[in-house]
């Protein structure tokens, strides 16, 4: 069984840089990692791989300038092989842009099975898994919280309002999973190692057959007209409990007349 | 001087239209002189609530038979487009959830026109409409239109807008064809599980009383349910514990769970991640206890106890039991 991965490589969250005014995209100077997002989707293919008893997981990342470093970590946990998608034309690329590339990637893999994040940590648009199974013409079962293969069907439990649905897809198709469906595992040091030295295809734009015109900045037709601070709250009061902050408590819900 | 015509994905919750649709409703039918309604399932049972929030027509795929929404009524509303049969509207408004964020991403491709996502205004600058997306925790907020002449699509976050009736007539319905969907079409529901939950919805409550993994542990979360129940207030959780199988993702509150604005929000033993933030930092009064003064909750709470969820929780408890 051949598993693709979607792994997308952002900026640390603990420090989430800011939007560059005069290109409106995200200033990305620093080091990329990972999406914690996306180590599910990684450690959900290991083992659906494992349990098929054959098969590989290959990484599919567009990033710019060729960053590698979140896509080693992924590699480190086992994935054996990755596609790597950078060019200066994709730089402003939205939702759609990035799944017409991502796209392309992925079927020149012929995969059985596609696996994503729901929504990435950066920029949570949560369209790209649905759209990449629109342009691939696949089936797709998103907000997936158990994944498990039957023969040439993808059984999932996918996350409601309410509950779940248990849902039957045939393959291949494109399954995008939430968080905690798995506890991804660390890279071991024998794995970091053996990550140095594992392929990494890198693509342009024009190798994987696409116009620049539809993707990146041009591609993405849409205008930021305003970048503006959000209002904050006022500052309220805060105290230090000294065994009757509850009284306060009462008391405020009492302002309130709540109960 | 408003637009021509919007049209709104509506999704159904039980027997009646689901909040974020109405939502949605309530600012389409603000902004453009036509606002019509897209679903799946029976159009009938929900024309009546539609027309009373603003809507003329309802375009009603009838039962799915198990097929998801998100290739099914992309495809319906793609196909309709194509063969002249609808007239294109100005916007298409969806609901950031599940099948939202499916029939969105799906039609994005068919129609080429990418989508404005999580967004939590929408407001008319000339012509053209205007959507805001607050970004970095809510840090920020960047207002952004589309430049094509494609449908612009909009995902909406819920309780972004006020829900309104307004008495309008029961809207018309109409058949939605939906294409043969070939293999995008495979995936089919053969079961559906609900939470068993009492109380008060955790999106509609008056009062929410969250707990995060300064509870410490899973029993722990019983204080919160206890003191839920006094209050008639819902249960919540962070994604900390939800992912570490303390509740069901059901409690979830925030980025990834439900967005809720009660009068009243507890957070017990929460940090005040970004992501937590911005499912309820719209609520009207915030009370956090903490025993990190550093603790970033404090900065949007209205009353903050820095203190041992141990201690103050169960006097907290206690007194209110007492009364
Ligand atoms: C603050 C902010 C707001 C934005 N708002 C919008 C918007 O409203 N509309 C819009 O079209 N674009 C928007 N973008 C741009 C958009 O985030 C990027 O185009 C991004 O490359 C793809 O979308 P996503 O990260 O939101 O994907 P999501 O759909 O949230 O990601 C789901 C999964 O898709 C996969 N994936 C996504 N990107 C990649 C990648 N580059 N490489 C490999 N796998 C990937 C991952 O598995 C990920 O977990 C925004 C960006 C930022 C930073
Ligand atoms: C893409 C993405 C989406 C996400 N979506 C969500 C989401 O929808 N909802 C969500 O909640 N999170 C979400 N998160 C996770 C979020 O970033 C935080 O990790 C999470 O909210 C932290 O939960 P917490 O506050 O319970 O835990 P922690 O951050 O660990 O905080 C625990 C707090 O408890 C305090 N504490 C400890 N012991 C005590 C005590 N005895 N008494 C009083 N206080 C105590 C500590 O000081 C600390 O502040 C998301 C993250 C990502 C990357």
């Amino acid at each position: 069984m051949k598993v693709v991965v979607c792994v997308k490589q952002i900026p640390d969250p603990a420090d989430p840089g800011e939007l560059d005014p005069e290109t409106k995209t995200l200033k990305r100077d620093v080091k990329l990692i990972l999406d914690e997002s996306d180590s599910y989707g990684v450690e959900m293919a290991l083992q659906l791989v494992d349990d098929a008893g054959d098969g590989e997981v290959h990484l599919v990342s567009m990033v710019p300038k060729n960053e590698v470093s979140g896509l080693r970590t992924a590699l480190a946990m086992g994935a054996a092989s990755a596609t790597l998608i950078s060019d200066e034309c994709l730089s402003g690329s939205d939702a759609l842009g990035t799944a017409k590339v991502l796209a392309k990637a992925i079927a020149a893999q012929e995969p059985d099975l596609v696996l994503s994040g729901t929504e990435s940590s950066d920029g949570y648009t949560g369209t790209v898994p649905a759209q990449i199974a629109e342009l691939l013409g696949l089936p797709s079962v998103t907000f997936a919280k158990e994944i498990s293969i039957e023969g040439s069907t993808a059984k999932v439990k996918r996350q409601t309002e309410a509950g779940y649905d248990d849902v039957e897809c045939p393959l291949p198709a494109v399954v995008s999973v939430t968080a905690g469906v798995v506890e991804p595992r660390y890279p071991s040091f024998k794995g970091i190692m053996a990550a140095k030295n594992k392929p990494v295809e890198e693509l342009t734009v024009e190798a994987l057959g696409l116009d620049p015109a539809n993707v990146g900045w041009a591609g993405s037709r849409q205008d930021i007209i305003d970048i503006a601070a959000a209002p904050v709250r006022e500052a309220g009061e805060i105290i230090e409990d000294e065994g009757d902050a509850h009284e306060r408590i009462v008391a405020f819900l009492d302002e309130l007349k709540v109960l | 001087m408003g637009l021509d015509k919007i049209w709104v994905f509506a999704e159904a919750q039980g027997d009646s239209v689901a909040s974020i649709s109405l939502e949605i409703l309530a600012k389409a039918r603000e902004i453009a002189d036509t606002v019509e309604v897209f679903m799946s399932g029976d159009g009938d049972d929900h024309a009546e609530e539609l027309g009373d929030h603003g809507a003329t027509t309802v375009y009603a795929t009838g039962d799915l038979d198990g097929s998801l929404q998100g290739s099914a009524v992309a495809s319906a509303v793609a196909a309709g487009i194509d063969s002249g049969d609808f007239d294109l509207p100005d916007a298409f408004i969806l609901g950031t959830t599940q099948d939202g964020r499916d029939v969105a991403g799906r039609l994005s491709v068919k129609l080429d026109a990418p989508v404005i996502t999580n967004v939590v205004d929408l407001e008319l600058d000339g012509d053209a409409l205007v959507g805001t997306e607050p970004v970095f925790g809510g840090s920020t907020n960047v207002k952004t239109r589309f430049t094509s002449d494609k449908v612009a699509i909009f995902l909406v976050r819920p309780k972004s807008f006020e829900a309104e009736s307004v008495g309008g007539a029961e809207a018309d319905v109409e058949d939605l064809d939906v294409p043969d969907l070939g293999a995008a079409g495979g995936a089919k529901i053969t079961d559906s599980f609900a939470e068993e939950t009492e109380g008060p919805r955790l999106d509609e409550a008056a009062i929410v009383v969250s707990g995060g993994r300064g509870m410490g542990e899973k029993d722990a979360f019983s204080m919160i349910e206890d003191l839920a129940k006094i209050l008639g207030a819902a249960p919540g959780a962070t994604r900390a514990i939800v992912d570490s199988g303390w509740v069901p993702y059901s409690y979830q509150v925030g980025q990834t769970g439900k967005v809720v604005k009660p009068t009243v929000y507890i957070a017990s033993g929460i940090s005040g991640a970004t992501q937590h933030l911005v499912g309820m930092k719209g609520s009207k009064n915030i009370i956090a206890i903490n025993k990190d003064s550093e603790a970033p909750i404090f900065a949007v709470a209205d009353l903050g106890i820095i203190g041992d969820v141990h201690k103050v929780m169960p006097k907290l408890i206690e007194a209110l039991n007492n009364r």
